[in-house]
């Protein structure tokens, strides 16, 4: 058994709704209470306006793991953070924590906008719980991956978005505790750079530290974490492998799930010409829908209900996106030419799209299935978001990205044909 | 360091080999200053970042340190100095005034910026953890230098009217702390309080004016009836400006006043780091 660095039992916490919506109080109504308490006796504490924004949540990190907190908004993941990095206390219950303690809730963390870049280093770093000593050393580096050069010196608030991000992500990233927390903090910033904290992350990870780890991004949990708590309504759901967990989160939300069907076509979305059975998604091998490695061809199976009156022809079209809203590809069933040249006589049709192996990027996609006809142009049936699937790129060497393992853009992944060969022995004259 | 919490041994960081446990906790606490001294050097970095921030985009910088009591010191010269028995007989009233204003600034400077401080610094509180007694600290820390650049205007007025201290003025340090144990004494009070209820952003200046007249500032404590004088030493500032005046130019050391001035003054700040205590574990939800 492993040394444990986190152990948590029934945490839980309250709040008033009341203080929630109006955080000051006034003095004069706190005065009037404290006159009017003994008149009023007992019982006047609990007013029904409580909320909980945790309730009993126990489990026991051992030293050197990641987990991911996963859960929608206010399922208690932020609040879950804020008690573990002593930011608030909890109402009800206990945890421990072994070992020196950082916390990154946000990105520049103490920033104060008239400082300049240098200066805001040293006091984030200070605020964060590093030491002066320690921030001059790794001053250098920080700087470099910053990747802020000649703008050290400018105040914080003559600086982009974006370079605010890059620093204040900097100043973390060479945080060293030894347990440490991370919220959200890789929703912001650009893609680009997105990847490279990943990167940074995946190494503290590596390097024996215990990480809580706090995010909406399927992908980056999978990747970092071995192991997911989700949480909902502020109680535990599920606590286990992190693939598990990621597939039960999927699963409970509309529009999240790999595979869709409407059994009473009454209710089903479409009308006459075409209407939906089932959407669903097939990976190769028959495995989990809703996790797909990267390797694996994947098909996409959509039935409809026709009545094809007349010389109407419906066509199956697929809009793939991915998890910020960008169309990947549409694609429709114009493809297969038999078909597509063929009679149609009413009934059930089935329609499957091949998608290769290694060939889109990793990340979530969604699926928007539609059936329309042409000439004029019609749209028969529409489910947006029908299914979705998250794509996992594990990097075991054979996939795209080969042995990479840092940030890798795009927004699909297809495995190309390359032809290297050496044209000649002879070096270039002149070196 | 609260009870709850073991440190085991001292190496490289404030935190290494801790075991930090997190549960509710009510009523009154330890008042952790062993926690604020492992912090010190944060506590360092806030007074530091204070500081730039405050003179950053200022035309005369820190000049304004002088600038204000100089100032006060004129309008109080042109107005009540010319009044008779304001002043202590046989000195000018400018310099008299003066060597008020000095220690008053920085009390009242220190008072106004500490009261202010948790509110100010909201969006680190609700995202890291550190004793936040440092905030407070640390602001009235920030306003020592400007002190001490007021001293310098002060040792020039000195020279101006010929006054030479005596060896008194090893006593000054001293009285430096008691002012500075006062301001954290209602700074820290009034900080805590500032979380939860915004009226103290309106009360401050009003009780920075108030005080200041309740203090020998512009008029000395010999009109004070000496029947009232325990009752006026527990403002700890009268202590502190008698002393101040003592220690540098001269005159009877006020006995009657220092003493009671500095208990009053380390009562004060006890029972107002005790009420921060018991209140810190709410700021994050209420600021």
């Amino acid at each position: 058994m492993a040394e444990i660095a986190i152990s948590a039992s029934g945490l839980a916490k309250k709040y008033r709704i009341g203080l929630r919506r109006d955080p000051y109080g006034r003095l004069t109504e706190t005065l009037w209470n404290a006159i009017t308490k003994p008149l009023r006796g007992s019982g006047t504490k609990d007013r029904g306006d409580d909320f909980w924004a945790l309730r009993d949540v126990s489990f026991e990190v051992p030293r050197g793991s990641v987990v991911g907190i996963i859960g929608r908004n206010g399922a208690g993941k932020s609040t879950l953070l804020k008690i573990l990095s002593r930011i608030t206390e909890p109402t009800l219950g206990r945890a421990e924590l072994h070992g020196r303690v950082g916390s990154l809730l946000e990105v520049g963390t103490g920033f104060h906008q008239e400082l300049t870049g240098r200066e805001n280093i040293l006091l984030s770093g200070a605020i964060l719980g590093m030491r002066r000593s320690e921030i001059l050393r790794k001053f250098d580096e920080i700087v470099a991956f910053a990747d802020i050069g000649q703008f050290l010196d400018t105040p914080v608030k003559r600086y982009s978005s974006g370079m605010k991000v890059r620093l204040g992500f900097a100043v973390a990233a060479f945080l060293e505790p030894e347990i440490l927390f991370i919220d959200e903090v890789l929703a912001v910033g650009d893609a680009e750079f997105q990847k490279k904290c990943l990167g940074k992350m995946s190494e503290i990870g590596k390097g024996g530290r215990t990480v809580i780890f706090v995010s909406h991004s399927m992908p980056a949990i999978q990747r970092l974490c071995d192991r997911a708590i989700l949480l909902d309504h502020g109680r535990t759901v599920v606590d286990g492998p992190t693939h598990e967990v990621v597939r039960r989160y999927l699963e409970s939300g509309p529009g999240q799930t790999g595979s869709r069907e409407w059994p009473d076509p009454a209710s089903a979305p479409g009308d006459d010409v075409a209407r939906l059975k089932s959407v669903r998604v097939l990976p190769a091998g028959g495995g989990p829908a809703e996790e797909i490695d990267i390797r694996l061809p994947i098909d996409i199976e959509v039935e409809y209900w026709t009545k094809a009156p007349g010389n109407l022809r419906p066509s199956v079209n697929l809009h793939f996106y991915n998890d910020e809203g960008v169309c990947l590809f549409i694609n429709n069933d114009w493809n297969d030419r038999d078909w597509w040249n063929a009679s149609r006589r009413p009934g059930l049709v089935r329609a499957v799209c091949h998608i290769p192996g290694n060939f889109l990027a990793e990340g979530r996609v969604v699926v928007t299935a539609v059936v329309s006809t042409y000439n004029p142009t019609m749209v028969h049936a529409t489910e947006p978001e029908a299914v979705a699937f998250v794509v996992v790129d594990r990097s075991e060497g054979d996939g795209v990205r080969g042995v990479f393992t840092n940030e890798f853009p795009g927004v699909v992944r297809p495995m190309l044909g390359w032809q290297v060969a050496q044209v000649s022995d002879t070096v270039a004259p002149g070196d | 360091m609260s009870p709850s919490e073991n440190p085991k041994t001292g190496s490289g960081s404030a935190w290494d080999g801790q075991v930090v446990v997190l549960e509710p906790r009510h009523g009154w606490r330890q008042l952790g200053l062993r926690e604020v001294w492992a912090h010190r050097e944060l506590l360092y970095f806030f007074i530091w970042r204070d500081l730039k921030v405050r003179y950053k985009q200022t035309a005369f910088g820190a000049a304004w340190a002088v600038l204000q009591p100089v100032l006060l010191m004129l309008v109080f010269s042109a107005s009540l100095g010319r009044l008779p028995g304001v002043g202590p007989a046989g000195l000018p009233y400018p310099l008299f005034v003066f060597a008020g204003l000095v220690p008053w600034t920085l009390f009242a400077s220190s008072l106004a910026g500490a009261s202010n401080s948790l509110v100010s610094g909201e969006a680190i509180i609700t995202k890291v953890y550190f004793p936040r007694l440092l905030l407070p600290f640390a602001s009235v820390g920030s306003f020592l230098l400007d002190f001490v650049i007021s001293l310098a205007a002060l040792a020039v007025v000195m020279l101006y009217f010929g006054a030479v201290p005596s060896l008194a003025i090893l006593w000054l340090p001293l009285l430096t702390l008691m002012a500075l144990v006062t301001a954290l004494g209602v700074g820290t009070f009034l900080s805590a309080v500032n979380v939860r209820y915004r009226d103290v952003k309106y009360v401050v200046p009003f009780l920075v004016q108030l005080w200041m007249f309740a203090s020998p500032v512009v008029y000395t404590s010999t009109l004070i009836p000496a029947q009232w004088h325990v009752l006026y030493a527990l403002n700890p500032m009268s202590g502190v400006l008698e002393g101040f005046r003592w220690a540098l130019i001269g005159g009877p050391r006020p006995d009657d006043l220092i003493f009671v001035s500095a208990a009053a003054s380390v009562i004060f700040l006890l029972g107002s780091l005790m009420y921060f205590r018991r209140v810190e574990r709410t700021f994050a939800d209420v600021i």
